[in-house]
């Protein structure tokens, strides 16, 4: 058993870090993430890790600079939230086009306007098609092994891609929370040495990144970078396994809580997991059969076992903390609508969009979901596909359950 | 803040959410007091600010037009607001973080091309709103939170640089003593172009408790002790900050 540590989310990220050892980061301050980085250039300055930092400018220089790190051949992170990752969001196509396998630590926070600093997914859900892969944690435990585990992934050479892990801004990165960190030499084995491939400043062999590619080869390149995220799901699951041998620890695709006979369900990403967790045992012990389904990896989806795993539910409700103005519902609804259109089994689904700018979901508002479930699993009648909840207004019957 | 000028607050909005001793509230009572003085309509006018402890300065406590942007573009929201409506005085306030590092490039730019407008560099040498970080003007050596043994770092000389981007009025001053503060602010307020005040605000929440000046007090000693005015062409000592008015 590993070292039984207190820690916020941040700093167990910032320690995964420092227990990886990356060359270089660049990075700009940014609520709820910043200590990830001030953590770090503690370690930085007191010589634990070898790691060149820099205080850039702004996070589109950060990325920048980070590109320009990894394509010299160095093994790369940075960490943000919200508005940075939005200035990035230029910059974190470039990567994933380069090909480079940066990672972030993805702090998710509101996007203004009206300002917010508080939790919610908008920021990562806008960079969800820049090609990155995305994984997210429920807890610091999580968030510390995720980011572990994202330089194996992005490194992988069927893969070479960037990745985001995510957690829940100041809900997790913000809590005191009670984690098992694994001993450096542990990680620092499990990471290995990164081989870069074509870095630049191989005098011997020089090379080109980023040059004009029109008509005749885009799309060869672009399908070569669909490819490379397919591959990803095969080494996602083959990393979570060592992981989890080593650690005995961790989810796969996504984590089931009472799934097995679940009759209604509630699927929902990261912290919010923990509170839903709550209100099924609750009506678990009064006999109810209900169940959780909380995603891991957003990107790439995994579409197949994701909608195998709801096949046999009646009624499911997708929880989303952010929204697609003009779409049918939010991005995860959107995901697993088209995840299940194959399926000869459909539940019935509905879409609730919560905690917006770090609005708290309680109890007693799951519990309403729950129940709105149970009658539709009970009449095949829904009210609704989508709607805000917690929200003044019509909706206010939640929250007083 | 004097009776006199709450009228020029939204009270219920007070107080400011500064830190006891920040100069940002010094420098709001500074800001107040010209537009009073300059006799000019505050229902005339627009404050647009960024991200930062000093984009709150006007936003939300001005009972006037405020535009509370994102980090590092206040001045160009401001740009565009003053083409829309070019009858407004638009008044851009901000953080040295939020106008100088994230937002360099439209400070010179705006420069250049003279916009008429005012900019008011809330300068405290750090990101106080995110906890004490480094910016772009923090002086060499400076401790704080990404340059915990000592900043190597150069800072901008933000007058020099806005001066050598085409400015027609730049001055430094800093928020104490108040007085030539508040006759600065007018002038820029009445200059036809583009106008720039570096204003020295001090952080003591941060820059200061990391900079062994534990009391907001030593903050303003110091200041006072080091703030000089420099005669044209004259070279300043080590240590000591040119005050003054670089451009006119
Ligand atoms: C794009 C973006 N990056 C980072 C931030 C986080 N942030 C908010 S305020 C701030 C620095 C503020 O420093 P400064 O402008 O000097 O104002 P001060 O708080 O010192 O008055 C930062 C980095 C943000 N809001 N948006
Ligand atoms: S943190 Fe610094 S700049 Fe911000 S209000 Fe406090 S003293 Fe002022
Ligand atoms: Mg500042």
């Amino acid at each position: 058993m590993g070292k039984l540590v207190a820690l916020t989310g941040n700093i167990a990220v910032a320690t995964a870090m420092r227990q990886i050892n990356p060359d270089v980061c660049a990075a700009y301050p940014i609520t709820p993430s910043t200590q990830v980085m001030e953590q770090f250039s503690e370690y930085v300055a007191d010589g634990l890790v070898d790691t060149e930092l820099i205080a850039t400018e702004s996070e589109h220089s950060a990325m920048s600079a980070c590109i320009g790190a990894a394509a010299a051949g160095g093994r790369v992170m940075t960490a943000t939230s919200s508005q940075g990752l939005a200035l990035m969001w230029e910059m974190l196509y470039i990567a994933a086009g380069m090909r480079f396998p940066i990672t972030l630590a993805c702090v998710n926070r509101a996007l203004s306007a009206p300002i917010n600093i508080h939790g919610d997914h908008s920021d990562s859900m806008g960079a969800r098609d820049s090609g990155w892969i995305q994984i997210y944690a429920e807890n610091a435990q999580e968030a510390y092994d995720n980011q572990i585990q994202t330089v194996r992934i992005a490194e992988h050479m069927d893969v070479r891609l960037p990745v985001m892990s995510c957690m829940d801004g100041f809900i997790t990165s913000h809590a005191i929370d009670s984690l098992e960190l694994l001993d450096d030499k542990t990680v620092r084995d499990f990471a290995g040495e990164y081989k870069a491939t074509h870095p630049l400043l191989d005098v011997e062999h020089p090379v080109t990144y980023g040059a004009l590619d029109l008509q005749d080869y885009f799309m060869e390149h672009k399908r070569a970078q669909a490819e490379a995220m397919k591959n990803s799901r095969k080494v996602i699951l083959d990393v979570a396994r060592e992981y989890k041998k080593l650690s005995g620890r961790g989810f796969e695709y996504f984590e089931e809580y009472y799934m097995d006979d679940a009759e209604i369900a509630i699927v929902i990403l990261s912290s919010a997991a923990g509170t839903v967790k709550v209100v099924v045992d609750a009506m678990r012990a009064k006999g109810e059969k209900v169940g959780l389904l909380r995603p891991r990896v957003f990107r790439p989806f995994p579409y197949n076992e994701l909608s195998d795993a709801l096949s046999n539910v009646k009624a499911v409700a997708i929880m989303d903390r952010a929204d697609s103005h003009g779409a049918e519902g939010g991005p995860l609804f959107m995901e697993f609508k088209s995840a299940l259109y194959n399926n000869k089994k459909q539940p019935i689904m509905i879409n609730k969009i919560f905690g917006l700018g770090g609005r708290d979901l309680m109890l007693p508002d799951i519990e309403t979901v729950y129940r709105e479930l149970r009658d539709i699993k009970n009449t095949g009648k829904i009210r609704t596909v989508s709607e805000y909840i917690t929200v003044r207004g019509e909706e206010a019957a939640y929250g007083k359950a | 803040m004097p009776k006199g000028l709450q009228k020029y607050l939204r009270l219920q909005a007070m107080p400011t959410p500064f830190c006891p001793g920040c100069g940002h509230g010094m420098l709001m009572t500074a800001i107040l007091h010209a537009i009073d003085e300059a006799g000019l309509d505050i229902n005339n006018m627009v404050f647009v600010s960024g991200i930062g402890c000093a984009g709150w300065i006007p936003s939300p406590h001005f009972n006037a037009d405020t535009l509370h942007t994102t980090h590092g573009r206040p001045i160009a929201f401001a740009t565009g607001v003053k083409l829309a409506n070019p009858e407004l005085k638009v008044v851009v306030i901000s953080g040295d973080g939020d106008l100088a590092s994230i937002g360099g490039n439209h400070l010179i730019h705006a420069a250049r091309r003279d916009m008429p407008i005012t900019v008011i560099c809330a300068n405290n040498s750090i990101y106080g709103m995110t906890g004490g970080q480094a910016s772009s003007t923090t002086p060499i050596d400076a401790i704080s939170k990404t340059t915990p043994s000592g900043n190597i770092e150069r800072p901008f000389d933000l007058c020099r640089l806005v001066g050598a981007s085409g400015a027609g009025y730049v001055a430094r001053y800093s928020v104490v003593p108040l007085k030539p503060l508040i006759k600065s602010i007018i002038t820029a307020l009445n200059h036809n172009g583009f106008s720039f005040i570096d204003v020295l605000s001090p952080c003591p929440t941060y820059f200061g408790r990391m900079n062994k000046m534990k009391r907001p007090v030593d903050m303003f000693d110091d200041l006072k002790k080091r703030c000089k005015k420099i005669k044209k062409g004259e070279k300043s000592e080590e240590g000591v900050i040119p005050i003054g008015v670089f451009v006119e």
